[in-house]
Order: structure tokens, then C-alpha cells, then sequence
């Protein structure tokens, strides 16, 4: 399936980081599997009308993050999925995350249980489909 | 070929006692899109015009291409593409005329780039230059400049006046010409929308000097926004080291600084104010730019990468 990407200028969040969000969601998702090549720097920069130094920024990121692998010859491919984050820095996401969806949610009037099932509906539709599914059985 | 294409050091003009550009040195490197900012009447187009030797510094040296500005030879102009602002052309021409009297000029002429930057534009070439609207004025004119196949392109304020596709396709052309590491484009805008999509790096002009050069990323990540929450009404603010912008409203002041890259310097300092609670505001580029250009905040920070990255 072709990766479609999409950008929004004037935003807070920095071309790049829209660029990494949208490539690991889709790594998360399975819309982009282990070995899948990306496109490449030229075809998104083009395509996205941007400059190609902000989606090699984007791809160096992610790659120094192990999702993505530099392989010669092959350019770009998708990491097997492997955890390089720190305990302490994947503990500080968890919580910025979170935070974001609490303060998010809170005033739309729902109860616990219905956030509670919605979310773990979301989390089964990622790659954490199956743990969810032995926490919830 | 040398890693820098434009260079000034200490330019600066007067236009009678009035200074319009103080001092200005300025690093362009090969193969980026340079975005040169600032308010209108910050001295940008004074720049542009001296740079191409079209005026005389007051003082102050610069070069173009490693050429003085003002002993510019014909051989190097024909490598440089300037498109002035304001989109002049002779109403009396066809697009075709304009483009056959234009390449009697330039050795490197390419009639191909110059009927495919028509199209792109949706243009005619039978059109009379007279007849077109600005969009498709400001279409024949970057043909005009692009056909030349110029090493470094001077665009003064491109974008003024076109809609928003003639703008997307301007973009699409700086693009498409910087894709061999070699060619250079050196644009004016007030548009932050569009520097966001294409400029490598930028230059911020404010009042005649300049109050940044660096990386697009070093910008944004430099100028940050907070909100103090106090318990009581927030007390009188000490001075703070890079502070542009307050802002007042009960027991919040939100304050818009420039720190260095790790913000957890700005944020201990910011702990010190005996706030309840800090929290970051995020900031989008065109949020951070009128910011950094507030009349009030203070005028002498300036911005630069510590260290300069590669140019690729």
C-alpha cells in the first residue's frame, strides 16, 4: 500500500517531526511492514512540496531511532520493530501522551468505561493488538 | 567551486541621513534555499539591489559569486537570475518575444526550461506580456529568469500578489532548481507559510540590521513560549536574558524568550520566578517570527547556529 503522507504548514509541530509521526503511525499500524521500502527523499519532497534537507531530516531521525533501517543499495527500509528508547525516556512519552489525551477527553462528559473501552479498541488496531487483547480477556 | 555564493561583510547604506542596511554580514552557502526575512522597509530589497552592484554600498564590502558586487563582469552576471519585485516586463512583447529577446543575453539559454515553465504557469506563448494577469506575469517572468539555467537565483519578494496555485508552483520551481547540490536560491518573502515548505536557512533583517542567520530548525527551536501559573497575582518580572514578548492576564504571564538549544536552561531560570506550574506553548513559525520581531521585546538578541551544520 502507498505510504500517504500529508503535511500542515503553520503548525506548531516542526515539516520533520509531521513527517516521523506519519511514518511511525504507519509502522505501528502495519500499513508499512518490516523490509518495506519508504519512498524516497526526491518523490516526497517533490510530492509534498517541501524541501528534500527536511525529509532526509525526518528519515536521519528515524533512523537514528532503529525504525528505519539504511541498507546500501536498498535505501530506506522499515526496522524490525526493536525498543532503543530508554526506560526513563519511554516512561516520559507514556506520560506526555497521557497527559495530552486526559486533558483532551475530560471535558466531553463521557464516563470512565466508555474512554476506558474506546481506548483499548485504538490500542487493538496497533501493533499492540495482541497484548491488549490477553490484558482485556 | 567555492562553498559560498554570496558574502557581505559590514554593508551598510544610507539613503541621506537615514540608515537602511547597518552593518550586514552575511553567509550564503552553495546549493540552500535562503529565505530572507524582515518587515517591509527592514532594508531587504536595499540589500538585493547592492549585492547585484545596482546600487553603492555606503560602506561595507560584499560579493557575488566570488565577485565584488561592484566590479561584477558580464560572465558572472549571466550566471546569476534576479527576479525584481514587482514582475516588470514589456507589455508590447508576446511571452515568446520577451523569451527571444532574454536568451540574446544568456549563453546557457534553454528554450525547453522556458516553454515548460510557461506551461507549468498555464501560459500562452502567443500572449501578449500587456494582457496577463500578475499571476501569470509573475509565471513568465520566473521563466524568463530560470531559462538562463542561473547558478545562483535572486528572488525580490516572488510571491507578492500571486495566488495560491502560481504560488505552489513557484515553490515547485526553487525546488526543482536546487536539486543538484550546486544551484542556490536567495528569496525575500513576507509569506512564513512558504519559507516553512522550501528555506534550508534564513536571514532576519529588522530595522536595517540583522537579527538572525541561521538554520530554519535552530529558529524555531530557539524562541519558545511559556505560561507561568502563579498562586497570586504573578509578580513584576526581572529582567530575563533574551525575553521578547509578555503577556499578562491574572494569575498567568506567558513570556516568549530565546534560549539556548536545551531548553532546560531556560526552564531553570524560569523556576526561579516561583511559579506554580510552567508550561511550554507551542509555537508555530509564524507565532515565533512576529515574536522575535515585537517591537517591545529586546532588540539586540541575535540568532545563529553554534555551530554550522554541513551545507548539503
Amino acid at each position: 500500500m502507498a505510504l500517504e503522507l500529508s503535511i500542515a504548514v503553520g503548525s506548531s509541530v516542526p515539516i520533520y517531526r509531521q513527517i516521523m509521526d506519519q511514518v511511525g503511525m504507519a509502522i505501528v499500524s502495519g500499513q508499512l511492514a518490516p523490509g518495506d521500502p519508504l519512498p524516497s527523499i526526491r518523490a516526497v519532497a517533490e510530492r509534498l512540496v517541501i524541501n528534500p534537507n527536511t525529509v532526509a531530516r525526518a528519515y536521519s531521525e528515524l533512523t537514528r531511532e532503529g525504525r528505519v533501517l539504511s541498507q546500501p543499495g536498498r535505501g530506506l527500509t522499515v526496522a524490525v520493530r526493536r525498543q532503543t528508547l530508554s526506560g526513563e525516556e519511554r516512561r516520559r512519552r507514556l506520560d506526555a501522551a497521557a497527559e495530552a489525551f486526559a486533558r483532551e477527553v475530560a471535558f466531553l462528559d463521557f464516563g470512565p468505561d466508555e474512554i476506558w473501552a474506546l481506548l483499548s479498541e485504538k490500542l487493538s488496531e496497533t501493533a499492540l493488538g495482541a497484548k491488549t487483547m490477553e490484558v482485556t480477556a | 567551486m567555492s562553498d559560498t555564493v554570496i558574502e557581505t561583510h559590514g554593508l551598510t547604506r544610507y539613503f541621506g541621513r537615514r540608515c537602511v542596511v547597518d552593518s550586514l554580514d552575511l553567509t550564503v552557502p552553495r546549493g540552500c534555499i535562503f529565505g530572507f526575512l524582515g518587515r517591509n522597509g527592514a532594508g531587504k530589497s536595499t540589500t538585493i539591489r547592492m549585492l547585484l552592484g545596482l546600487l553603492p554600498p555606503t560602506r561595507g564590502t560584499s560579493s557575488v559569486l566570488g565577485f565584488g558586487s561592484q566590479v561584477l563582469p558580464p560572465e558572472a552576471r549571466a550566471r546569476i537570475g534576479y527576479l525584481a519585485e514587482g514582475h516588470h516586463v514589456y507589455g508590447w512583447m508576446t511571452a515568446a518575444e520577451c523569451g527571444r529577446f532574454q536568451s540574446a543575453f544568456y549563453p546557457r539559454w534553454s528554450a525547453k526550461i522556458f516553454s515548460s515553465v510557461l506551461d507549468h504557469f498555464g501560459l500562452k506563448p502567443a500572449a501578449k506580456a500587456g494582457d496577463l494577469s500578475r499571476g501569470e506575469r509573475a509565471g513568465l517572468c520566473l521563466a524568463l529568469t530560470l531559462a538562463p539555467q542561473p547558478e545562483l537565483l535572486i528572488l525580490d519578494d516572488p510571491a507578492l500578489g500571486l495566488d495560491p496555485v502560481a504560488r505552489r508552483s513557484l515553490l515547485q520551481s526553487m525546488i526543482y532548481l536546487t536539486r543538484n547540490a550546486d544551484q542556490t536560491v536567495f528569496f525575500s518573502s513576507h509569506l512564513l507559510s512558504d519559507v516553512e515548505r522550501v528555506a534550508d536557512r534564513i536571514a532576519v533583517l529588522d530595522g536595517a540590521t540583522l537579527r538572525a542567520e541561521c538554520s530554519l530548525d535552530t529558529f524555531r527551536s530557539r524562541v519558545r513560549q511559556y505560561t507561568l501559573t502563579f498562586r497570586d497575582m504573578p509578580p513584576v518580572l526581572p529582567p530575563l536574558p533574551g525575553l521578547l514578548q509578555v503577556f499578562r492576564a491574572g494569575r498567568e504571564v506567558t513570556v516568549t524568550l530565546t534560549g539556548s538549544d536545551d531548553p532546560r536552561d531556560t526552564e531553570r531560570r524560569l523556576a526561579l520566578l516561583g511559579a506554580e506550574r510552567i508550561d511550554l506553548v507551542p509555537l508555530g513559525l509564524e507565532d515565533a517570527f512576529v515574536s522575535y520581531l515585537s517591537t517591545r521585546g529586546e532588540k539586540t538578541y541575535f540568532l545563529a547556529d553554534t555551530e554550522l551544520e554541513d551545507a548539503k
